[in-house]
């Protein structure tokens, strides 16, 4: 019975961390800070369809 | 008892309150009076909610919406088909993904609000539901992550207990209990946040939509504050 449980598939992984000096950061958070980031940049930036000449 | 209540366009200021005396009726007025039907749907959108910056709070309600659509076929089926087969793995993944795109299009959206001070003109309210919306969601999440029934969940929720407990909630938000979270999760906080967003958005359409800083001088909201908000819309 325990054989079959220790021998049961496990994904737990500890992850991929980035770290800066004490600052630590596991990358999937990284990833979805930065495409916020890139999104709120590119909304200010790029021009909306069909807004010829709105002030 | 016979009263007209017809909002018109121009003078809609001071109906007449005298003759109503019944709850509905009042209330029915106060209604017509803070959102009138055009206000309500409105035909047209100020030219400044062109730009990119103002979708993200449309984005959020979008994947809101299919949040509760999925997260209903996976109350439907059950753990026992959302574990097990394919397609129940499938539309369980597609759950979690549109979370993730809900708190990223409500991040971006406070970020765009909170630079262009979009609670003012009145619109304290508006910005306080939307702070609200955005904690109760984070809770909702934070369940939904207790309810993987693996080991991360276990570790989450061995991790919470005891903040929880030290708050003094610990008994009516047990981590440890997951039938008590599954309600949590499936029932009272997607009824909270569906409450409170919808709340967000009625108010958004009673103050309108707010301009950029620079734009201030358009709106209606802003240049009346002193006066009662009984103004067309802002165009």
């Amino acid at each position: 019975m325990l054989g079959t449980l220790l021998a049961l598939p496990t994904d737990i992984t500890g992850g991929t961390y980035f770290g800066f000096g004490n600052f630590q950061i596991q990358s999937g958070n990284l990833i979805v800070i930065v495409v916020m980031l890139v999104l709120f940049v590119l909304a200010l930036v790029l021009p909306f369809p069909g807004s010829g000449r709105s002030k | 008892m016979t009263t007209t209540l017809e909002p018109k366009a121009g003078e809609t200021a001071a109906p007449e309150t005298e003759e109503l005396h019944t709850w509905t009726g009042k209330t029915r007025q106060w209604l017509i009076k803070v959102l009138p039907s055009d206000k309500l749907l409105p035909e047209g959108q100020p030219s400044y909610v062109a730009s990119w910056i103002y979708v993200f709070g449309m984005g959020a309600i979008a994947s809101l919406v299919y949040i509760i659509i999925s997260g209903v076929i996976l109350s439907l089926n059950g753990p026992a088909w959302y574990h097990v087969s394919a397609l129940g793995h499938f539309v369980n993944s597609t759950h979690l993904w549109s979370v993730e795109l809900f708190f990223i299009f409500m991040v971006v959206h406070l970020w765009g609000k909170y630079w262009m001070a979009a609670w003012r003109g009145g619109r304290v309210l508006t910005w306080i539901t939307g702070v609200v919306s955005f904690a109760v969601s984070i809770v909702a999440g934070f369940t939904g992550y207790l309810l993987q029934t693996n080991f991360d969940s276990q570790w989450i929720a061995f991790q919470a207990k005891d903040a929880l407990n030290a708050v003094g909630i610990g008994a009516w938000f047990n981590v440890a209990n997951l039938g008590q979270i599954f309600m949590w999760h499936i029932v009272l906080l997607p009824l909270a946040v569906a409450v409170i967003v919808a709340l967000h958005v009625v108010l958004i359409r009673v103050h309108g939509v707010v301009p950029p800083i620079d734009a201030a001088e358009t709106d209606a909201q802003l240049t009346e504050t002193a006066a009662a908000h009984t103004e067309g819309g802002a165009r």
